[in-house]
């Protein structure tokens, strides 16, 4: 991503302790026969202890392969480049058997689907006990105990149901107790991948509040994958919003959602139907293929607001005074309008050519 | 369930709530005391009389009236019975008990030769458009299949030319381009709309769409509703909308009947149950919405536990374990003593819990559901008198802590008897749907007639 006067990281305000996890211009691209999928194209970010951030956007966007990519668990055939500066380890790169490791006790991931991740012949205890087992060799049995029980409790589960069987507990029990058995190593970092797309409403709002909770009770730093924005506004307190594998607005998640700055933020939220919604509206179109994604802003052909210049030239990322990170032409002209001439003659003129969008490139 | 039906209202509530300025031909399909239970194990007989070994009652005495034109929704969360109900209107799952009326005739009483004419007309759009349409069916064999099933077309000019225009309306143009194509050559959203095409190519009057936006991606679950009501307005027809979202609900539905375990809990038009939800139910449900607004956030107390086990449901109102306002009579029994009981160890320190855990000495018979008296055995070591000690003390805890703890108003007597300890519960009454102003219908005791 083309940086110009981006002060890189001066986010790191005096006093905030240091982050847990540094991305920095992460690529992630599958082989396929069509060429490389390139699904996270140049990817920054941060994490600090005790954060929560919140990864959204649309499928096929990257988000589950930023997530998967972060922790090293991509399928075979796919290229992983930039920094993953874990506490000072660079992940990119590792041994598989050293980043094994650190999964696990270091490095946790909660799945989606609550149901299938955890083994049916296994009992409860017998889960926590094999974790702890295998990652915490210096605990007694007594202390295994102990620490799996409260682990437990701190999501809800009571202490009476530990050498219960998987099947003997409801979809949002066992979802928590997957966030427990996550948690019970005490894991630096965590990322959660659509952890409550599965449950009832009620149930969600539950463990919603229980990820809530997380930041105050833990010092885990927490990436939340989800496609609900509602989810976003209760749970993180920042948000990163990807689009076509680039990461298009950053920043503090109530600023974002009070004052979206990027055009594909702002169309998502509007998108959203929500119990305020009075009118449908909806982005024209899906997200490009990744293979041979759009030249200059990737969100160019969708985009209401498209200038010519966007459709040549990849928009600078600017740091605006929120700390809200976005790149887009029209916060980049505003902050510093002699990047206008980047864009070249008429470079500015709306791009007319945000023809009809047919339900032949619907999503 | 041996619960006892709330005595002063045992008159059946009108079917039609809000029925009194609606002409009689505007109604489209009028559901009285509609039953669907599933038996589980056990003999014929259990299954056909729906007792002994057990039944499911996914739907369990549901009132409806739907309209010409207008949008019904069934919301609820995972077994609600939403989906069974839906399936029921159009016959695809048979109703043990109650009637369906429809164009003079009882649908729960046809055979299925005599239902399938009548499925021209009712229609269904399932949740999930990627098992719904044949992966080796191409589009033109798949969305014009009902004019072959119900013989509509004469030749296969004509066969091409409604399967063409059908694709057109749902905004598959130009429609060539899709004729030949297979399932897997379109996308979600494209898919959806060919399983639409082929739902209206047989002009229908009712089309039952099971959460048709749950499994499409965010983006296009806005274009699909659009269409649905631009379809809705051309063709004329009548929606029932099957959905847990409650916020495409409030936007897209005319009425809206919540269902929670089988029955519906509240009723009315969509406006005035969102504007002013009743049922502590669907306050609830509306309250845990996580919104995108910064400023509007998911309220701490939300209702505990989850949906319970249609199977064995609870006594008396379904809702009233998770019910923060729930009366004595609401149904109280030993299940509630045991999920107390698992509660308040949650917050205990483990040498604290393993001292009260020993206390009580058969906690897995308290999971099953059973009659409104039961008998706690003391854990070895300890005898009746220290359990009775144990209850009366959380009994006098919780009538001094906020917020108050509904259960004990349940509980009429505890005592001693021959080595272990009684506690009897009030009396369960079930709560029927009735009228609380105009339109809108509760199933609350909270709403029950003054003075009863």
């Amino acid at each position: 991503m083309a940086t110009t006067s981006a002060p890189s990281t001066a986010a790191a305000a005096t006093g905030a302790p240091e982050p847990v996890l540094a991305v920095q211009d992460l690529r992630v691209w599958y082989g396929t026969e069509r060429g490389p999928v390139r699904a996270v194209d140049g990817v920054t970010f941060e994490v600090r202890p005790g954060e929560t951030l919140g990864l959204v956007g649309e499928s096929g966007c990257g988000k589950s392969t930023l997530g998967r990519g972060v922790l090293g668990l991509t399928p075979a055939g796919t290229a992983l480049d930039g920094v993953v500066d874990f506490k000072g380890t660079n992940l990119v790169g590792l041994s598989p058997k050293h980043l094994q490791k650190l999964r696990g006790p270091e490095l946790g991931l909660i799945f989606q689907e609550p149901m299938t991740r955890l083994n049916p012949l296994m009992k409860i205890s017998e889960h926590f006990e094999e974790a702890l087992r295998t990652h915490e060799k210096g605990l007694s049995r007594q202390q295994r105990r102990e620490r799996a029980l409260d682990a437990l409790r701190g999501m809800g589960i009571p202490p009476s149901r530990y050498h219960a069987y998987p099947h003997e507990f409801s979809g949002g029990m066992r979802q928590r107790i997957m966030i427990a058995l996550a948690l019970v190593l005490r894991p630096a970092f965590v990322v959660a991948d659509e952890p409550t797309t599965a449950l009832d409403v009620l149930v969600e709002a539950q463990i919603i509040k229980i990820l809530a909770d997380l930041r105050k009770n833990f010092d885990t730093a927490l990436v939340l994958i989800t496609h609900n924005l509602g989810i976003v506004a209760e749970a993180c307190d920042r948000v990163a919003v990807m689009y076509a594998g680039h990461i298009v607005e950053q920043g503090d998640a109530r600023e974002v959602f009070a004052n979206p700055q990027h055009p594909y933020t702002r169309e998502l939220l509007r998108s959203t139907i929500s119990l305020s919604t009075t009118g449908l509206h909806y982005i024209p179109g899906s997200p490009p293929d990744l293979v041979r994604p759009p030249t200059g802003c990737r969100f160019h052909p969708r985009c209401p607001v498209a200038m010519r210049g966007c459709a040549e030239h990849e928009p600078p990322e600017v740091v605006l005074g929120s700390g809200v990170r976005t790149a887009c032409w029209h916060q980049a002209l505003e902050a510093d309008p002699s990047l206008g001439e980047e864009l070249g003659q008429g470079g500015r003129d709306a791009l007319a050519a945000v023809k009809e969008i047919s339900v032949a490139d619907e999503a | 369930m041996p619960t006892k039906p709330d005595t002063e209202s045992a008159a059946r509530p009108d079917p039609s709530p809000g029925a009194g300025s609606g002409q009689r031909n505007d109604v489209l399909m009028e559901v009285e005391d509609l039953q669907v239970h599933f038996g589980m194990r056990g003999g014929a007989l259990a299954r056909i009389s729906g007792r002994g070994g057990g039944a499911v009652k996914a739907v369990d005495g549901v009132n409806l009236t739907l309209r010409r034109g207008e949008v019904l929704g069934l919301v609820g969360e995972s077994g609600s019975g939403k989906t069974t109900l839906g399936r029921t209107l159009l016959g695809l799952n048979r109703a043990t008990g109650g009637s369906i009326r429809y164009g003079g005739q009882d649908l729960t009483e046809l055979s299925e030769r005599r239902l399938r004419p009548l499925r021209r007309r009712l229609q269904m759009v399932f949740q999930d458009p990627h098992a719904s349409l044949n992966p080796s069916m191409d589009i033109r064999t798949a969305v014009g299949h009902p004019l072959r099933i119900h013989r509509l077309v004469a030749d296969d000019e004509e066969y091409e030319a409604k399967v063409a225009h059908a694709l057109e309306r749902v905004g598959l143009t130009p429609a060539e381009r899709y004729l030949s194509k297979f399932p897997s050559d379109l996308s979600g959203g494209q898919k959806q709309r060919a399983v639409l095409a082929r739902a209206i190519i047989a002009e229908p009057e009712l089309l039952v769409a099971d959460e048709p936006i749950s499994m499409l991606d965010m983006s296009v679950r806005a274009k699909i509703l659009q269409l649905m009501l631009d379809l809705k307005r051309d063709l004329d027809l009548t929606y029932v909308y099957v959905t847990h979202d409650l916020a495409s609900a409030k936007f897209f539905c005319d009425t809206i009947a919540i269902m929670y375990l089988g029955r519906i809990v509240e009723q009315g038009p969509a406006e005035q149950v969102f504007n002013e939800p009743r049922h502590p139910y669907t306050k609830a449900l509306l309250a845990a919405i996580p919104e995108p607004d910064p400023n509007r956030s998911v309220p701490r107390n939300l209702p505990r536990g989850e949906v319970p086990d249609a199977a064995k449901p609870p006594l008396g109102c379904s809702f009233h374990p998770r019910c923060a306002a729930a009366l004595p009579h609401c149904g109280w029994e030993r299940r509630d003593l045991r999920a107390l009981l698992e509660r308040r160890w949650l917050d205990l320190a483990p040498d604290e819990y393993a001292r009260e855990r020993a206390l009580i000495g058969n906690l897995d018979a308290l999971a099953e559901p059973g009659p409104t008296r039961v008998l706690v055995t003391p854990g070895r070591g300890h005898s009746a008198a220290d359990v009775l000690a144990y209850f009366r003390r959380l009994r006098e805890e919780a009538s001094e802590t906020e917020p108050r703890e509904p259960f004990w108003g349940g509980v009429t007597t505890m005592s001693e008897d021959g080595g272990q300890v009684v506690v009897e519960f009030v009396e369960a009454r079930d709560p029927r749907l009735l009228p609380v102003v105009d339109s809108v219908s509760v199933a609350c005791h909270l709403y029950a007639a003054p003075g009863a």
